[in-house]
């Protein structure tokens, strides 16, 4: 089994390398540059999720055959589950909000949910 | 702390217990004595981790769980049989209710059904243990003492009084100081992590030790149910122990999560809760799906109709429980559009669980049914949990709920799918799978007595409920008024009923143990599926010889080639696990960090905390590489039990 | 599954209990997604409830953040290159990146527990608002999982040493490499859905 794999593991160098290109893209985006916040959000969350892949893929190995497919289903039905606690949670308890974002862009169906439940 | 701060003081009903507790565990001691069983008790049972075993073990203890939770309901019914009744006072009848609803969704139905999944999936897989043996033991142990230390509850420190769902703020440390919420919250932390932990086994049991030849949709279809509860509860569980844990951390710590200070939300408590909470209705009920097509399908003496159909319904089911928790709480307050969705989203799982209806139905349509008690319970489920489904479709609309909500008819709708359900279903897989664990069949006609009295008192007890709901009659009430009383003393009537059928049932254990006849061949029931090919007693190992599956109903078909399950000469010896008393010792040490925890003595905690850590590190460093049967023996065993 | 294929399979899946503990593990980490995602969760909905304690975007600062970030980034790194020496057979190899990747956890821990020291003194704790114990949970759940990862880590060094490489330590060291990649994961999100958005709204 011994000394069959490469002598350098490129692709963990490669995944290594794009992390940290990443993390420092990310963090630019969120403290220099000049988006509106919505589309900074969505841009800095949509670079976890790269670099998220980047570690299953690369250095978790999620495709090697070993394990068949128990890998990426559980972790494709975990990330499902996760979006719905997240997003599902927020959806809910939206009514329950009473601080501005600073975002602005949640806007004033909230502020009215909000006033009815005073009214309540 | 003072002595009558530490036991409940004041209740005669309490100080009865205590002196049962005292009675019981002397006898108990004295037999295990007097008979010379200890080394017995810890060689056979404490230190096992074969899966036949601790799956009996959880049966019993789910027996006792229902007892327990049992004699809460008929003390609740009844306090409430007669319009101010003071046979409870409000305190106490706020913990009965509590640890009524708790013990019988926690530590009854669940470990009930994760029994019957232990001592019959891997036999019907053709398999000869679980993928994690160890893990199994470590599973059973978590639950066991888990449920001990809330059950310990009511004489130590005082019950939970917030309800089964613990709702805060009133759950949280400024309404209710003291251990009792810290016993939930412990109690079900523990058994909750024993439960994740056989998810993940069984999981891979199921996935990676299935017979040659038995591809995923030649799997018989309680494997598929309980295969499907564990991915929920893979999903679903590290929900509960989250929230949990921010409770914990509220009360002990001081965090402001739920309270309704620091701008804390207690709501948030409610959606978490109900996050895991809908998951974990379908993770009591899909089993019982299983178990019901299986005894409908062999009494029917039929292959289950429908039986992909049947497969993808309960995955559709499964994705569907994680996306309709908000029904739980539509009167909270959240928008009209946040309700509909949930609303159209809980109508939508009526639609898979009307397909499995009606594939029942179809399975016995035009078959020869032949009437054991086991058949019997599946017949009486499927009308029941039919009325109990429709007037959930009823509570699922959410402008209609604002009347039903925490009303009798809410009460009466969970009790129709739970019992007629979950309970059912255990009922009937135990008396189907008797043979399988203790080598003889129940007494038939006992068990109809049984089915008879708690059928009936089940209808009796519940069906006025729901229109005691429409009257207007609010759940955790513990006074009634006039206008209810009717109604009531038919519902209380009917729970006693539902006793004696229970009391009969337990009497029947006893009965069959000292009279039945014991079986001789492996399959009592002339059934389909592969569980059924080992002989009775079940060996250590189950399988001689791993069979070959090449259709559903694996056994079946063998049986119709006139082939036997038994090759003598492709014997081979048989790799097992050696029994350990580390899962015992583990959780036993984790058991007392959590009492601690429950009072609030930190540093004992700790210490607790670390003594677990410790055991966790030995096993770490533990290379058991298990035993080897020989051939020879397996041999020896094998015609024995077969009688060859 | 062909026998080629098999043969050609890795030290750690070889043996039956090899590939189901490491599915196994693949099972359990999808439990921890749910665990985190609902600690998540309560993160999100609480946002903004500091009460009188200071916003985060006050006490949030980019540096040390960056650097715990690299720190654990480059952990994961040398982690992924142990697991390579090991399924070279170097015994050597396999122990001196998982030091290194040891060392690097323990630093992270370190700024994690300077990092809490310094919120606490700006008058941020865990009990101080809806907002705060939601982040101290949050963070802690992760900061424990490494702390735990590092004690696992140092037993199974004393195992590889005293066995060598074999097909139960291969597979326990290969498991342990997925748990420290997976808390990475955990950490990209802390970093990117606390610190960043924290930063930004």
């Amino acid at each position: 089994m011994a000394n069959q794999s490469k002598k350098i593991p490129y692709q963990h160098i490669i995944g290594f390398i794009l992390s940290i290109t990443l993390t420092l893209l990310a963090a630019w985006t969120a403290i220099r540059s000049n988006l509106p916040v919505m589309w900074i959000i969505i841009a800095i969350l949509a670079m976890a999720v790269i670099q998220a892949a980047i570690q299953l893929f690369m250095f978790m190995h999620i495709t090697e055959r070993g394990a068949g497919n128990a890998p990426w289903n559980m972790m494709f039905h975990g990330a499902v589950v996760a979006v719905i606690l997240v997003a599902g949670s927020l959806f809910t308890m939206s009514f329950g909000f009473s601080h501005d974002h600073g975002g602005g862009s949640h806007g004033q169906h909230q502020q009215e949910q909000h006033e009815q439940q005073h009214d309540n | 702390m003072q002595l009558d701060e530490f036991f409940v003081t004041g209740e005669p009903l309490i100080y009865a217990g205590m002196v049962a507790i005292v009675l019981v565990t002397s006898a108990i001691i004295f037999l295990l004595t007097y008979f010379k069983k200890w080394t017995w008790l810890w060689r056979e049972w404490l230190t096992t981790v074969d899966h036949k075993k601790i799956g009996i073990m959880y049966i019993l203890s789910a027996l006792a769980m229902l007892f327990r939770g049992g004699a809460d309901a008929l003390m609740m019914r009844t306090q409430l049989a007669f319009p101010d009744m003071n046979f409870l006072n409000a305190q106490h009848y706020n913990e009965i209710f509590t640890t009524h609803g708790t013990v019988m969704i926690i530590f009854m139905a669940m470990p009930f059904l994760i029994g019957l999944m232990n001592i019959v999936v891997p036999q019907q897989i053709g398999a000869r243990d679980f993928a994690f043996p160890f893990v199994n033991a470590l599973s059973f142990w978590a639950f066991f003492f888990g449920a001990m230390l809330f059950n310990i509850s009511f004489v130590i420190g005082g019950s939970p009084d917030a309800g089964w769902t613990s709702y805060t703020p009133l759950a949280g440390a400024a309404m209710s100081p003291g251990p009792g919420q810290n016993f939930y919250l412990m109690g079900l932390q523990l058994s909750g992590i024993g439960t994740l932990a056989t998810g993940v086994n069984l999981m891979v049991t199921i996935l990676k030790m299935r017979a040659p030849g038995m591809t995923l949709f030649k799997m018989p279809i309680f494997t598929w149910s309980s295969l499907i509860t564990m991915f929920i509860i893979v999903f679903a569980f590290p929900i509960l122990t989250v929230a949990l844990a921010l409770l914990t951390i509220d009360r002990i710590f001081g965090s402001q999560f739920f309270t309704l200070t620091g701008e804390g939300l207690p709501m948030m408590w409610a959606n978490l809760f109900w996050m895991w909470g809908h998951p974990e209705v379908y993770i009591v009920i899909l089993p019982a799906f299983g178990i019901f097509s299986e005894i409908i399908a062999t009494f029917a003496r039929k292959q289950l109709f429908g039986y992909s159909v049947m497969v993808w319904s309960i995955i559709l089911i499964a994705g569907l429980s994680f996306l309709v928790w908000v029904h739980h709480f539509f009167t909270m307050g959240a928008g009209a559009f946040v309700n509909s969705v949930f609303s159209v989203s809980t109508m939508a799982i009526a639609i898979p669980t009307g397909v499995k209806i009606f594939n029942w139905l179809a399975t016995l349509y035009k078959s020869k049914i032949q009437i054991t008690v086991p058949m019997m319970w599946s017949l009486a489920f499927i009308p029941s949990f039919v009325i109990g489904g429709v007037t959930g479709v009823m509570l699922g609309m959410a402008a209609a709920d604002y009347q039903f909500h925490n009303s009798y008819f809410l009460i009466a709708h969970f009790h129709y799918v739970l019992i007629a359900g979950t309970v059912f279903a255990s009922f009937a897989g135990l008396i189907f799978w008797y043979p399988k664990m203790f080598g003889h069949r129940m007494n038939e006609r006992i068990g109809k007595i049984a089915f008879w009295f708690f059928v009936i008192g089940f209808h009796v007890c519940f069906f006025p409920q729901y229109f005691l709901g429409l009257d207007g009659m609010p759940r955790r009430v513990f006074h009634i008024v006039p206008e209810w009383f009717n109604l009531n003393v038919i519902s209380t009537v009917g729970a006693f009923g539902m006793g004696i059928g229970f009391a009969v049932f337990v009497y029947n254990i006893y009965y069959s143990y000292r009279y039945s006849e014991r079986e001789t061949t492996g399959d009592p029931w002339n059934a389909r599926t592969l569980e059924w090919a080992t002989p009775i007693p079940v060996p250590e190992y189950n399988f001689a010889v791993v069979p070959h599956v090449d259709s559903l109903d694996a056994f079946w078909a063998m049986k119709e080639r006139g082939e036997s399950p038994y090759d003598e000469s492709k014997v081979e010896p048989i790799h097992m696990p050696n029994n350990t008393s580390q899962p015992f010792i583990m959780m036993g040490i984790f058991t007392l960090a959590s009492f601690f925890l429950v009072f609030e003595w930190i540093w004992l905690a700790l210490a607790g905390l670390i003594g677990g850590i410790v055991m966790m590190i030995i096993r770490s460093f533990d290379y058991d590489e298990g035993y080897h049967i020989s051939s020879e023996e397996i041999i020896e065993t094998e015609r024995s039990a077969r009688g060859l | 599954m062909s026998t080629e294929e098999s043969n050609a399979k890795p030290l750690e899946y070889q043996t039956e209990q090899g590939e189901m503990s490491i599915i196994g593990f693949w099972v359990f980490l999808a439990a921890e997604i749910a665990l985190f995602g609902t600690l998540f969760a309560t993160y999100a909905v609480l946002f903004g409830r500091t009460a009188d304690a200071p916003a985060p975007a006050e006490l949030f600062e980019p540096g040390t953040v960056l650097i715990m970030t690299f720190i654990l980034l480059t952990s994961s790194f040398t982690c992924g290159i142990a697991i390579h020496e090991m399924r070279r057979g170097s015994v050597k190899g396999v122990m001196t990146w998982l030091i290194i990747t040891l060392a690097l956890g323990l630093s992270f821990i370190s700024l994690e527990i300077y990092e809490f020291i310094h919120y606490a003194h700006e008058g941020a704790t865990l009990q101080s608002s809806a907002f705060w114990s939601a982040f101290f949970v949050l963070a802690g759940t992760h900061g424990v999982h490494v702390s735990l990862g590092i004690g696992w880590a140092i037993l199974l060094l004393i195992q590889t040493a005293q066995r060598g490489i074999t097909p139960i330590t291969s597979r326990k060291i290969f498991i342990f490499g997925l748990y420290w990649h997976f808390l990475d994961v955990v950490w990209i999100f802390i970093f990117t859905g606390v610190y960043l958005i924290g930063m930004v709204l």
